[in-house]
């Protein structure tokens, strides 16, 4: 103890606690946080989940690229941030023809790109053309295939000029598109980043017109048409915009800039929220929902998202070869029981392979609970081929906990209802999708996510032979009717077609759609002309913030 | 000494050599690639990513050229983020993982090693039992159950330090703190056996018979002996703390090398797996290096003959 005395009397305290406190005031002096600084500088602070892998509309892919780019960049059209029906963007007008197959948009004269340049129908035809061509390997460029001829191209069949792809610049101001087939929604179709436009001399001078990772993406390169331009990207860190006063419709914008902070673990995301550093975060975790959901009523968010959680099964292999067998796996999950008792987020149970309500389209019901049936079902199959029970079948997943969840509650429905051993497995996400890419599982996990907000988006992925139908079924006659839902141009042709679409998914069951997604998201009260929309886009020129009035 | 800096350097050669061929044939062997992803890319569009970054040649071309690039100190493009190089993405990153590496170091060092020294001193005593069981739930203490456990007492309730982020020093304490814990714990532990031991030590005893002071034995003839093991730790733990981070990196949102070395294997991102393995594998050669050097410094036993 004598030691230890010593040390202590040694030390002045009275300056070491000093010391202390003020070293703990100057490392901790509270600043304001950005929620509350934001009203008078106009910041929005946005969690954006993952980084962008790209922020060239042309090879980008993801959602978040999708936030990014609809900040920098304008189509033809925009969105109404209601309903997301087109507005008039750079075009400030357009005509249809009959059959509609022909558009010719009228472009804005005042539209500017962020350098001062004029926007015009030859940025466009350029855009078109880069993201078809070849040797770009655009991942996204069958966005573009509705226009004439697109396909041809693309494929490197014949040249731009053979081919004669179907759109021109009439004048510098008018640009016609012609399409393979009328498609009711093509306008909409039009807000998807792969239809955005690229400045050609900024392309040009990064000789990035089919190379891709060139550097005109970088902030003070990139040139774009949007309400913002980019002015900072530190990578896994922030990524800034602010407000393009070349826009052709800058008086609307209200915001001065948007930070968007790609941050990926939900936990972090939701502390960032209520620490004051985030307005609205990109995710929720499933397990917080109960918490915030007392401690933030009013900022926590259920909002409908197009998109369908399923399970694909493997048509290659017994027993799914045998449509008994599906369809007793199918029939024997109660939907209700796992929105409700497992997930608990808002989501809805998928009894169509299509969200009801998708672009008008309401589908009727096809996947149903029904486990006598699948008793039946099973029985019989089992009679048929002498066996007492089906070997244990393997069920893959790519690893998180959510899916895991799922997974475990199907698997007891399974148990209890047909008597089926299931094996769980988990895979690391490359692993699970080259494994289901290579046809090499029994039944897996699923999901996918809309496009656009037409059925199309959903029902083209069961195509016979399509790269992501992935289960090895194929039927003429869906074929057939999702040819005519493409093809014709009267609205109760195709909700016709695309119902027996969906009679055919469920009366053949290579899938088991399961429940349809929710977007849960923390909102800050102060975020206003932000509305829930089916595709999560919010046009940011519309969005303003607001101090709430006091009550 | 130089003989030592001179044959380590040597040594380091083929050892990052084969540290960059076994990585190159790992990645390259693990199931899935960089361009797979949920939505079904075409087979020609494929083709054309592959032949983009060189992934259509056989193997050893591959291999050779990786190898020549390396040599020009080039690591190429990532493929995960095209737009951005390698050596620019370590470049940014790495002084953030090394302010955070450094700032638990300091915070690991100032309370592991006074805690084990008072520990050996008053041995089998409360103030030895005290700062034992803290350091050994220190080690136990998973990282992401410290850090929330920190951010909710001097966060969301004293209000003292922002909860994540890296914009200035009052967003570097709290995981420096959660960061360097961990190794305190352990620097303590350390300290206190290699403490134990040298006080244990005839030489030691005849300074207590010559009159010496506390502070004087533990000062000046102890603590060097009894901090061999602390520094022959230190190399690694320092190695440890810059790359070890990626948990930290994620809990408080800071933009360091330790989510890029993660990530970059989930994404099947071949050059920026090679390039944080290989940049990570220099610096623990050189790390060890130093400790070596500081060990030969100290200990005369341990200077090569």
């Amino acid at each position: 103890m004598h030691l230890l005395k010593q040390i202590l009397r040694s030390l002045n305290r009275t300056r070491f606690f000093s010391i202390g406190t003020l070293l703990l005031l100057f490392l901790g002096c509270s600043r304001p946080s950005n929620v509350e600084t934001a009203l008078e500088e106009k910041l929005l602070h946005f969690g954006l989940g993952a980084e962008p892998q790209h922020l060239d509309p042309h090879l980008a892919t993801s959602v978040a690229a999708h936030n990014i780019l609809s900040a920098l960049l304008e189509g033809l059209v925009t969105e109404d941030p209601k309903d997301l029906k087109p507005r008039p963007g750079t075009a400030k007008s357009w005509d249809i023809s009959k059959d509609g197959k022909t558009y010719v948009f009228n472009l804005r004269e005042n539209a500017q790109w962020s350098n001062g340049d004029r926007v015009t129908a030859h940025d466009f035809v350029y855009s078109f053309r880069r993201m078809l061509n070849p040797n770009l390997g655009a991942q996204y460029a069958s966005m573009l295939y509705p226009l004439k001829n697109a396909l041809a191209y693309h494929q490197g069949e014949k040249s731009w000029q053979e081919a004669n792809v179907g759109v021109k610049a009439l004048d510098d101001h008018s640009l016609e598109i012609t399409l393979e087939n009328p498609i009711p929604y093509f306008l909409e179709l039009l807000n998807h980043f792969s239809w955005f436009p690229v400045h050609r001399p900024t392309i040009e001078k990064f000789n990035a017109y089919e190379k891709i990772g060139t550097a005109w993406t970088k902030p003070n390169n990139f040139v774009g048409n949007g309400p913002f331009r980019l002015t900072k990207h530190h990578i896994n860190s922030v990524i800034e915009v602010h407000k393009n006063e070349h826009y052709w419709d800058a008086k609307t914008v209200q915001l001065q800039g948007i930070c968007f902070y790609p941050i990926e673990a939900a936990y972090t995301e939701e502390r960032a929220y209520r620490s004051g550093f985030l307005h609205l975060t990109q995710s929720v975790s499933a397990d917080r929902v109960d918490f915030l959901k007392e401690k933030y009523p009013d900022e926590l968010h259920f909002e409908p998202y197009l998109g369908t959680y399923f399970y694909r099964f493997n048509l290659k292999n017994p027993p799914f070869d045998d449509r008994r067998v599906r369809q007793a796996f199918c029939l024997s999950i109660d939907r209700k029981k796992l929105v409700d008792k497992v997930l608990k987020g808002g989501q809805s149970p998928a009894t169509t392979f299509t969200p009801p309500g998708t672009g008008g389209f309401h589908p009727t019901a096809g996947f149903r609970y029904d486990p006598d049936t699948a008793k039946g079902l099973l029985n019989s199959y089992l009679k048929e081929k002498g066996m007492d029970k089906l070997p244990p079948i393997e069920l893959t997943y790519n690893t998180s906990e959510g899916h895991k969840k799922v997974a475990e509650a199907l698997h007891g429905m399974w148990k209890e209802t047909l008597g089926v051993e299931i094996h769980l497995l988990n895979m690391e996400w490359k692993v699970f999708l080259s494994t289901v890419a290579n046809g090499e599982f029994s039944l897996a996990r699923a999901g996918w996510i809309g496009d656009y907000i037409d059925p199309h988006t959903f029902l083209q992925m069961w195509r016979t032979g399509e790269g992501l139908n992935m289960t090895g079924w194929g039927n003429k006659n869906y074929d057939q009717a999702l040819q005519k839902a493409e093809t014709s141009n009267s609205v109760d042709e195709r909700w016709k077609n695309f119902q027996t679409c969906e009679d055919l998914l469920a009366a053949e069951a290579p899938i088991l759609p399961l429940y349809f997604y929710v977007h849960l998201t923390l909102r800050h009260p102060t975020v206003k002309g932000w509305y829930p929309t089916l595709l999560d886009h919010h046009p940011y020129k519309y969005v303003y913030l607001e101090k709430e009035e006091a009550e | 000494m130089i003989r030592l800096v001179v044959s380590r350097f040597l040594q380091a050669i083929p050892t990052l050599w084969v540290i960059a061929t076994l990585t190159f044939l790992m990645t390259r062997y693990a199931p899935g690639g960089p361009f797979d992803s949920e939505k079904a890319i075409p087979e020609e569009i494929k083709i054309k990513l592959q032949s983009h970054f060189g992934l259509d040649q056989p193997l050893l071309n591959q291999y050779m050229l990786y190898l020549k690039n390396l040599l020009q100190g080039d690591l190429g493009p990532s493929f995960k983020y095209p737009e951005w190089e390698v050596s620019e993405l370590i470049a940014t990153a790495f002084p953030v993982s090394l302010t955070l590496g450094v700032l638990s170091l300091v915070f690991a060092i100032i309370i592991g090693i006074p805690a084990g020294m008072i520990a050996a001193l008053r041995k089998n005593t409360w103030v030895d039992y005290l700062p034992m069981s803290l350091s050994m739930a220190g080690i136990c203490l998973p990282t992401f159950v410290l850090g929330p456990l920190l951010i909710y007492v001097f966060s969301s309730h004293l209000g003292i330090f922002p909860p994540l982020g890296w914009d200035g020093p009052s967003n570097w304490v709290l995981p420096s703190l959660t960061l360097g814990l961990f190794y305190a714990a352990y620097i303590a532990r350390l300290t206190r056996a290699g403490m134990l031991e040298t006080l244990a030590q005839d030489y030691i005893r005849t300074a207590c018979a010559k009159g010496a002071s506390s502070w004087r034995i533990l000062f000046k003839h102890a603590s060097w002996g009894g901090l061999l093991p602390v520094i022959t730790f230190l190399g690694p733990a320092f190695a440890g703390l810059i790359s070890g981070s990626f948990v930290i990196e994620s809990i408080f949102f800071i933009p360091g090398l330790g989510k890029f070395f993660v990530t970059a294997a989930f994404n099947r991102d071949y050059t920026m797996v090679l390039g944080t393995v290989l940049f990570y594998a220099t610096l623990i050669i050189f790390l060890n290096l130093l400790v070596d050097i500081l060990q030969a410094w100290i200990d005369p036993k341990a200077r090569p003959q």
